[in-house]
C-alpha cells in the first residue's frame, strides 16, 4: 500500500537525530514535526524567525504575533528564541541547521529541485526555498511520486525553473526512500507492499536498483 | 533625543510620489498597520515597495495595491493576494522576486555600508542570470547588491522616546534589517515608554537607526492561518 502523507511524514521523522536544529517547509514537511520519535532531542527552526517552535495553541490561545513560515499560528517551547531574518538565514547559510525537509514539483536524478515557478501561470515567489537548498548539506524532499497528471517527478533532468542545482540527497515519497548518488536515483526501501516494478515504471530518472530492497519499517 | 511624534499623520510627514519604502512585517505578522493605512490616505503614488510579502486584498500592503499606489514590489513571496495577480499579469505592477534570505541580507547590508555580497542562493537559477559568479571553497556564488530606502516603515512592540525598539516574538522578522536600510526610519508601535525604562541590555534595535516614532491608534493583528489544538482532545481541561 502507498502511504498517506502522514506515512511519509512518519518516515522521514525516523531520520532525525538528537542533537539537530531541523527546518521543515509548507506542507508534509511541517508535519514531520507530529512524529518526533519519543527521547529525541531537536529543535525545530521556522526562517521567519524562531528557534524552538512548538505545536499549535489550544483553541483561544492564538497570538498574532507568533506564526511559523507558513504563517500559521504555533507556540513557542520553553528555551526558543526568536530572532530577525537576516540571523535566521545565517543559521540556514551558515550550516548550523542540520537538517532542511523540503516539498518539491520535479526532482533530477543529479538532485536539482524545480518547487518555486510553473511558467504561465501565477508566480508566488521562492520564499526561503532558494536560501534552503543552496546551503544546507542534508536535504530530503518529501513529495509525491508523480504529480497530479500522473506524471513522474523524479526527472532526467527537472522541466520547470529550477529553485537549487545538485542540492537534494534524499526523497521519501508515498512509494519509496531513494538517495541520490553519481548522478542517479538509488531504491533504498519500498512502502510496504508496493513492488520494485511499480517503482520502476513511475520513476523517469535512471533508478538503480538493488538485488534486494527492503520494506520501510514502522 | 527625543523621536517622538504626537501621531501617524506627523511621522509620515515626507513621503511623496515616486519613493522607494520597505515595509516590515512577515505575511500579516510584525507589520505596520497604522502606518499603511495613512499612506492609503495620503495617495502617494508610483512607490517602489521592498517588503518580504504583499499583504492580503484588503489589509496590510493589499490596500496600497487596491488603490494602485505601488508601480514595483520587491519580495520573496506574493501569493494569497488576487489583486496582486491580476495586476502582475497584466502588467501594471513590476514584480521583483528574491529568495528569502538574499532579501533580509540585501536590507542588513544597505544598513551596514556594504555594498554587496556573495551568496549561494538562487545560483544555477534564473535568479543568477546577468548577476556576476564567483566560486568559494569550491562552491559557487552570485553577488547580490544591498537595498537601501527612502523610508523605512517598521514595527516594533515597545520603543523608548530615544527610538530604542523592542519587537514581540515572531512580529520581528524583517523589521530590524529594514530599520537600518532607511534614510529616515519610522517604527510604528504599541507602546511608547520613557528613555531608562527599556533594560539597555534587551534592546532590538538601538535608537540611532530610528528617527521617528509613534504610537499606533488601532493594531486589528489579523492572523492569516488561525491554527489550534483543542483541549480537550489533548486531554487537557
Amino acid at each position: 500500500m502507498a502511504l498517506d502523507k502522514i506515512g511519509i511524514a512518519k518516515r522521514i521523522a525516523q531520520e532525525l537525530q538528537s542533537g539537530w536544529y531541523v527546518n521543515l517547509g509548507i506542507g508534509i514537511p511541517t508535519l514531520v514535526a507530529n512524529y518526533v520519535p519519543h527521547g529525541l532531542d531537536v529543535e525545530f527552526q521556522s526562517e521567519n524567525g524562531i528557534l524552538g517552535m512548538g505545536p499549535f495553541p489550544f483553541d483561544g490561545e492564538e497570538d498574532a504575533d507568533l506564526i511559523n513560515a507558513g504563517k500559521q499560528t504555533i507556540t513557542a517551547k520553553p528555551g526558543a528564541a526568536f530572532f530577525d531574518s537576516a540571523t535566521s538565514f545565517a543559521m540556514i547559510r551558515g550550516k548550523h541547521v542540520q537538517l532542511t525537509v523540503l516539498g518539491a514539483m520535479e526532482v533530477s536524478q543529479s538532485g536539482d529541485i524545480a518547487n518555486w515557478k510553473i511558467p504561465g501561470k501565477m508566480v508566488k515567489g521562492m520564499g526561503g526555498a532558494m536560501d534552503l537548498v543552496a546551503s544546507a548539506e542534508n536535504i530530503i524532499v518529501a513529495m509525491m511520486h508523480s504529480n497530479k497528471a500522473g506524471e513522474s517527478k523524479l526527472l532526467k533532468t527537472c522541466t520547470l525553473p529550477l529553485t537549487g542545482v545538485g542540492c537534494v540527497k534524499k526523497i521519501v515519497t508515498e512509494l519509496a526512500v531513494l538517495k541520490i548518488e553519481e548522478g542517479k536515483f538509488w531504491l533504498m526501501e519500498r512502502a510496504p507492499g508496493v513492488s520494485v516494478e511499480e517503482i520502476k515504471q513511475k520513476t523517469e530518472g535512471e533508478l538503480v536498483v538493488p538485488d534486494f530492497v527492503p520494506e520501510m519499517v514502522f | 533625543m527625543n523621536k517622538v511624534k504626537k501621531n501617524v499623520a506627523e511621522a509620515l510627514e515626507g513621503i511623496g510620489d515616486n519613493m522607494t519604502l520597505m515595509l516590515g512585517g512577515f505575511g500579516l505578522c510584525g507589520i505596520p498597520e497604522n502606518a499603511i493605512k495613512q499612506l492609503v490616505l495620503l495617495g502617494v503614488r508610483n512607490l517602489t515597495c521592498i517588503s518580504n510579502n504583499a499583504g492580503v486584498d484588503d489589509y496590510g500592503l493589499g490596500l496600497l495595491l487596491q488603490n494602485r499606489q505601488i508601480k514595483k514590489m520587491i519580495s520573496s513571496y506574493v501569493g494569497e493576494n488576487d489583486e496582486f495577480e491580476r495586476q502582475m499579469l497584466s502588467g501594471e505592477l513590476e514584480v521583483d522576486l528574491i529568495p528569502q534570505g538574499s532579501l533580509a541580507e540585501r536590507c542588513r547590508a544597505g544598513g551596514a555600508g556594504i555594498p554587496a555580497f556573495y551568496t549561494p542562493a538562487g545560483y544555477g537559477t534564473e535568479i543568477a542570470e546577468g548577476k556576476e559568479t564567483k566560486v568559494f571553497d569550491g562552491k559557487p556564488h552570485i553577488l547580490e547588491t544591498c537595498l537601501t530606502a527612502d523610508y523605512s516603515i517598521v514595527k516594533a512592540w515597545k520603543a523608548d522616546t530615544e527610538g530604542n525598539l523592542v519587537y514581540k516574538a515572531t512580529a520581528m522578522n524583517f523589521n530590524p534589517v529594514m530599520a537600518m536600510a532607511g534614510k529616515i526610519t519610522i517604527a510604528e508601535v504599541e507602546e511608547i515608554v520613557p528613555a531608562g525604562a527599556l533594560d539597555p541590555s534587551f534592546i532590538h534595535t538601538p535608537g540611532i537607526f530610528v528617527q521617528r516614532v509613534f504610537q499606533g491608534a488601532v493594531f486589528e493583528k489579523r492572523i492569516e492561518q488561525r491554527t489550534t489544538r483543542n483541549r480537550e482532545e489533548n486531554g487537557i481541561r
